[in-house]
């Protein structure tokens, strides 16, 4: 980054609110005007809220239902007069309300499944680096342990024995996925528990259970926000893996991984039922990967990867 | 004394690995157990007699409990057993045919994404903050995001298909059919690896030992050579251990899209077919394989940052 230039900018953004009235700027605040100033970030951001407004209203407003087999246009070619604008596949299913449909699969799974491995990580590695010492060790051992199997294997091991429903995958893909979280919150507890305003606070005679909530948590939350913009992405992808493996979400419904699945299989005689569903699912990952990057820039200046 | 420190260190990482073994295969053996159906509940229903022998043969009457004490037995020989679903072959010898093909195309794998991933991020060090670093970054983001059963297909799509390059698939160890799905396999990791080397070399640049090397006038490659590579470089070392974790998962996909036999293609197809012990014995293979590496690696890491101490306790 051009470093005058920013602190020019930095210098009048401060001009303006000492004029308007002095007033703090929180470590928040601070972070949003820093995110905002990472064009790529935002840009990220703005496609990413039109994809999500898109995956949701999209096939409520188009004229096709994603199960719906036209049989007068099947393997049609995107075209604006059969009103298949990305084309149909092999039985005529509308590629761009499937896209869609697959769409919404995939943000939830990778939404809901971030928040199962965010409730599991948290509070496994917030219990291990608040209490410290023997429950610690222990607890940080099962981690390491954990960490070395293939996790991979287990997740698919996972999808052939419960089967493959959909709240199954949430909970698979989540619960195999919380161990860089356990990490990274263990290590801020820990940093956090011994310092000043903890110290004060204890001193003060606030109990744990207050400290933890007003002290630790609220400085756990820019690390683990961070955290959690880059775990979607990883975990779309692994949805979609295990949906182009055949062992993800089933027929009728459909995710990303699934439909690159069926467009590779028809990728010779039409393309476009392979190009649709993977540029939107690269798309949306190369956002997350920007946007997660841009927030660990802004709400963690020292890491400058 | 910092031999010692790093001799005692590998002993105990050593000992560790025992427990994360055992949890690897307490794990995947009650977790494929669990599952419904089991080998035998093909297609074709089997006379309860000859269901009954064949469960005898190969104790699935006994106790889940005794089967899993039984297999830790015969694990400890290395044996994995027999295949249910290829008919006269032993894991082993499954393992034996399959692994090779997926060592070929990860190990290339690997090597190209080290040397090409290092040198794009030195470049891009170099030219920090220019058009340069900028596109490179660009890219290298993108190769992360983008995912390998998307790269195939496109790969397949423009290389094989519509400009008839290469072939599509299929496998018999000779370098053109090795081309596309060592580049598929790489490019994540080629990524990867140019933006961890590009941020650590960025920082390492910034040190007070690099000033004074250049302050005494050497020239700028021997610069990077002589002083900023090594400790650049230690972050993608100890990136390895996951990456080689990562290859062997994505080789799962790229067998499969490349028809390749190797033990990835093996693992899926033996998971489908409840083929206990493949999948155990691939699960096994492949987590010793992970686990193993990791270790290396960490060894590795410690022997080559000076940084590192081992005796302070002493």
């Amino acid at each position: 980054m051009n470093n005058s230039v920013d602190i020019q900018a930095e210098d009048a953004f401060a001009a303006a609110m000492i004029e308007d009235d002095i007033r703090g700027r929180s470590l928040w605040v601070d972070a949003w005007h820093r995110l905002l100033k990472n064009r790529a970030a935002v840009i990220s951001g703005i496609v990413m809220a039109t994809m999500l407004l898109l995956v949701i209203v999209g096939p409520v407003v188009s004229p096709w239902e994603g199960d719906f087999t036209d049989w007068d246009n099947t393997s049609s070619p995107p075209s604006l007069e059969t009103g298949h604008w990305f084309g149909t596949d092999s039985v005529g299913r509308d590629i761009l309300v499937r896209t869609l449909e697959g769409g919404r699969i995939s943000l939830l799974v990778g939404l809901v499944a971030t928040l199962v491995s965010l409730a599991i990580g948290v509070s496994y590695g917030a219990v291990a680096g608040y209490y410290g010492g023997f429950t610690d060790r222990i607890m940080m051992r099962m981690v390491d342990i954990i960490y070395a199997l293939p996790f991979m294997f287990f997740v698919i091991l996972l999808m052939v024995v419960f089967g493959r429903h959909i709240v199954l995958i949430f909970v698979a893909i989540g619960a195999v996925n919380w161990l860089d979280m356990a990490r990274i919150v263990r290590g801020q507890t820990l940093a956090l528990k011994n310092t000043e305003f903890v110290e004060a606070a204890r001193a003060c005679g606030v109990d744990h259970n207050a400290i933890i909530r007003r002290h630790i948590i609220p400085n756990l939350l820019g690390v683990v926000m961070v955290y959690v913009t880059l775990t979607i992405p990883q975990i779309i992808l692994v949805e979609s893996f295990l949906s182009f493996l055949g062992l993800g979400v089933q027929e009728p419904m459909s995710s990303w991984g699934a439909l690159v699945n069926d467009g590779a299989q028809d990728m010779e005689s039409a393309p476009w039922t392979l190009i649709f569903p993977a540029a939107f699912l690269t798309v949306t990952l190369y956002c997350f990967n920007y946007i997660g990057d841009g927030m660990r820039d802004a709400l963690d200046p020292k890491d400058r990867l | 004394m910092r031999q010692e420190g790093i001799l005692q260190h590998t002993a105990s990482r050593l000992l560790g690995l025992i427990p994360t073994l055992l949890v690897l295969i307490t794990i995947a053996f009650f977790l494929i157990r669990m599952a419904p159906g089991g080998p035998f509940d093909g297609e074709k229903i089997l006379p309860p007699e000859i269901r009954a022998n064949l469960d005898v043969k190969y104790h699935l009457d006994e106790p889940l409990i005794k089967q899993y004490f039984r297999y830790l037995g015969q694990i400890i020989t290395l044996d994995f057993g027999p295949s249910f679903q290829y008919k006269d072959w032993t894991v082993n010898e499954l393992i034996a045919r399959g692994f090779p093909v997926s060592l070929t195309i990860g190990g290339l794998a690997m090597l190209l994404a080290f040397f090409l991933g290092t040198l794009i991020g030195i470049v891009a060090a170099m030219r920090q903050n220019t058009a340069v670093d900028y596109s490179i970054m660009g890219v290298a983001m993108l190769g992360i995001s983008i995912p390998n059963f998307v790269v195939a297909p496109l790969l397949i799509l423009l290389v094989a298909v519509y400009a008839g390059w290469l072939p599509a698939g299929g496998w018999d160890w000779s370098a053109q059919r090795m081309v596309l799905p060592v580049i598929t396999l790489a490019l994540p990791a080629i990524a990867y690896i140019a933006r961890l080397t590009r941020g650590s070399m960025i920082e390492v640049l910034h040190s007070n030992y690099i000033r004074t090397a250049r302050a005494k006038g050497l020239p700028e490659y021997l610069v990077i050579r002589r002083h900023a590579l090594k400790p650049a470089l230690l972050p993608v070392i100890s990136f390895m251990g996951p990456a080689t974790a990562a290859l062997i998962t994505g080789s799962v996909v790229i067998e499969r899209i490349y028809s390749i036999p190797g033990l990835g293609s093996y693992f899926v197809q033996g998971a489908l077919n409840r083929d206990y012990t493949l999948v155990m014995g691939v699960v096994v293979f492949y987590g010793v394989i992970i686990i193993l590496l990791n270790f290396i690696v960490d060894i590795l890491y410690a022997w080559m940052n000076p940084r590192i101490r081992y005796n302070e306790a002493q």
